[in-house]
């Protein structure tokens, strides 16, 4: 599973690692609008934010060719879009939304890799997102697996039975099998709430860590940001 | 004579649907006893449970450390009964197993550092002190089972219910629950289709047929007399015109 692994990322230790999450997370969202609002002098602008990625990775110790392969994984997705720009005759706008989409997806995947999830919802808890927003990333990101271990259980079972000898009996077990799905993350989220009150719960998680914003964070916040933007900046006055 | 720590008379309750899960339930729990609550599925055992801390409200009166369960009481009560679920992973609800069993504590009000101090030494007690910072997926079903004990000895309960805590346990597994639950100093309810389990640990049991107590005593006594010691057990009804 890609979060198991992500997990195992944002525990490590390095530089990048132990920075405020409030301070990469406010990088990143900077970053991503830059990224996104580039347009002219885009390859060479490309280059400079992915080497500064790359170096980030390095820095950050983790596995570098991994990750990259790891960012990848939006571009099918991306790849809808540029080919409706193509055909309809704008190519350019179609290696925007390529580069554009791998460098986002690159960067999420050097914050999430560097910060365990719990702190980076924190983050963003504490830099205003809403409350119960935060509250379903973190039961999806905690019970994907769960949820993912049935599936697999119900196609085995479903197989088992000789589900897998037409395609059309397949495509049937695979709807009853997302329906029994939705029902049991249902019961599940049920019985998961029952549990929450059981202990106390009023609404409001409470977390042990606490986030402490220091001046490395702050030097590490401008360098972020500064970087970047003196990118763009250059490459439009040159341009 | 020993206290009363739970009450509970005439209690009744009746799902959304319409079917009746309790119909008129007497209870006792004196302090430092183990009480095993058999019977068959859907006999109102886990319904029951969830009535002693609140989370259902039917009619009649609970009584839990001699506050009535109520509104008022619900936060109070939950600090005096832990409820272990049958499902660890539905209890296990946050990324990390020290972050989970701290989760009781932080509730209750604690500051961070008491509430980490807690939670260290709930793991300490349950022997799990090497997985603090685990993710809880990454636990055996053992493990998941004891970290769940752990988040509710935490907030450092009087009572302990356990719903059928040996699913999806192994043998060595079962064992070791056993020796653990045997060492703790709380009160228990075991809600258990395990027999061996219950006879291992309880001092009593209660038997539910339909949403009724069909009978009590000891706990050996009480799996002679339903049955459930023989592989083609007898049925309640015909047990209670004998007992």
């Amino acid at each position: 599973m890609h979060h198991v692994v992500l997990e195992r990322w944002s525990r490590r230790e390095s530089t990048l690692h132990c920075r405020d999450p409030r301070a990469k997370a406010v990088a990143l969202v900077i970053f991503l609008v830059i990224v996104a609002t580039t347009h002219r002098s885009f390859a060479g602008a490309a280059c400079a934010y992915f080497l500064l990625l790359v170096a980030l990775l390095v820095w950050a110790r983790l596995p570098l060719l991994a990750v990259l392969a790891r960012a990848a994984l939006v571009l099918p997705f991306t790849l809808v879009f540029a080919l409706i720009s193509v055909v309809a005759g704008d190519p350019h706008r179609a290696v925007l939304l390529m580069g554009k989409s791998y460098l986002s997806a690159l960067a999420v995947l050097l914050v999430v890799g560097t910060t365990p999830l719990p702190r980076l919802l924190r983050a963003f808890e504490s830099l205003g997102a809403p409350r119960f927003l935060l509250m379903v990333a973190q039961f999806v990101y905690r019970y994907l697996f769960v949820i993912a271990e049935e599936a697999q259980h119900m196609r085995v079972a479903a197989a088992s039975r000789g589900a897998s000898a037409s395609p059309a009996a397949r495509f049937r077990a695979a709807a009853g099998a997302l329906a029994v799905l939705f029902a049991r993350s249902y019961a599940r989220a049920e019985a998961i709430h029952r549990a929450m009150l059981a202990r106390g719960f009023e609404g409001r998680f409470r977390l042990l860590s606490v986030l402490r914003f220091g001046s490395a964070d702050a030097v590490f916040l401008l360098l972020a940001v500064a970087a970047p933007l003196a990118v763009r900046l250059a490459l439009e006055a040159g341009a | 004579m020993k206290s009363p720590l739970i009450e509970v008379h005439d209690l009744h309750y009746r799902y959304s649907d319409g079917t009746l899960a309790l119909d008129g339930v007497d209870f006792v729990l004196y302090a430092g006893e183990t009480v095993a609550l058999l019977g068959a599925n859907g006999s109102g055992k886990t319904t029951f449970v969830l009535h002693l801390n609140g989370i259902l409200a039917g009619e009649g009166l609970v009584m839990v450390c001699g506050m009535p369960v109520g509104k008022d009481t619900v936060a109070a009560v939950r600090q005096k009964i832990g409820l272990v679920f049958q499902e660890s992973d539905n209890q296990l609800f946050m990324p990390s197993v020290l972050e989970d069993v701290a989760f009781g504590p932080l509730n209750l009000g604690m500051d961070r550092t008491h509430a980490e101090n807690r939670a260290r030494l709930a793991l300490e007690q349950v022997g799990l002190e090497a997985a603090a910072h685990k993710a809880p997926y990454h636990l055996s079903a053992g493990e998941k089972k004891r970290a769940a004990i752990a988040g509710i000895l935490a907030m450092e309960p009087e009572i302990l219910v356990l719903d059928e805590p040996t699913t999806f346990l192994d043998p060595p597994g079962r064992r070791a629950l056993i020796d653990l639950l045997a060492g703790l100093p709380q009160s228990k309810i075991l809600v258990t289709h395990d027999i061996e389990f219950a006879a291992a640990l309880a001092d009593r049991a209660v038997f539910f047929d339909r949403g009724k107590v069909a009978g009590e005593g000891p706990t050996g006594e009480i799996i002679r007399r339903f049955g459930w010691d023989k592989s083609n057990h007898r049925s309640a009804a015909s047990c209670s015109r004998e007992g």
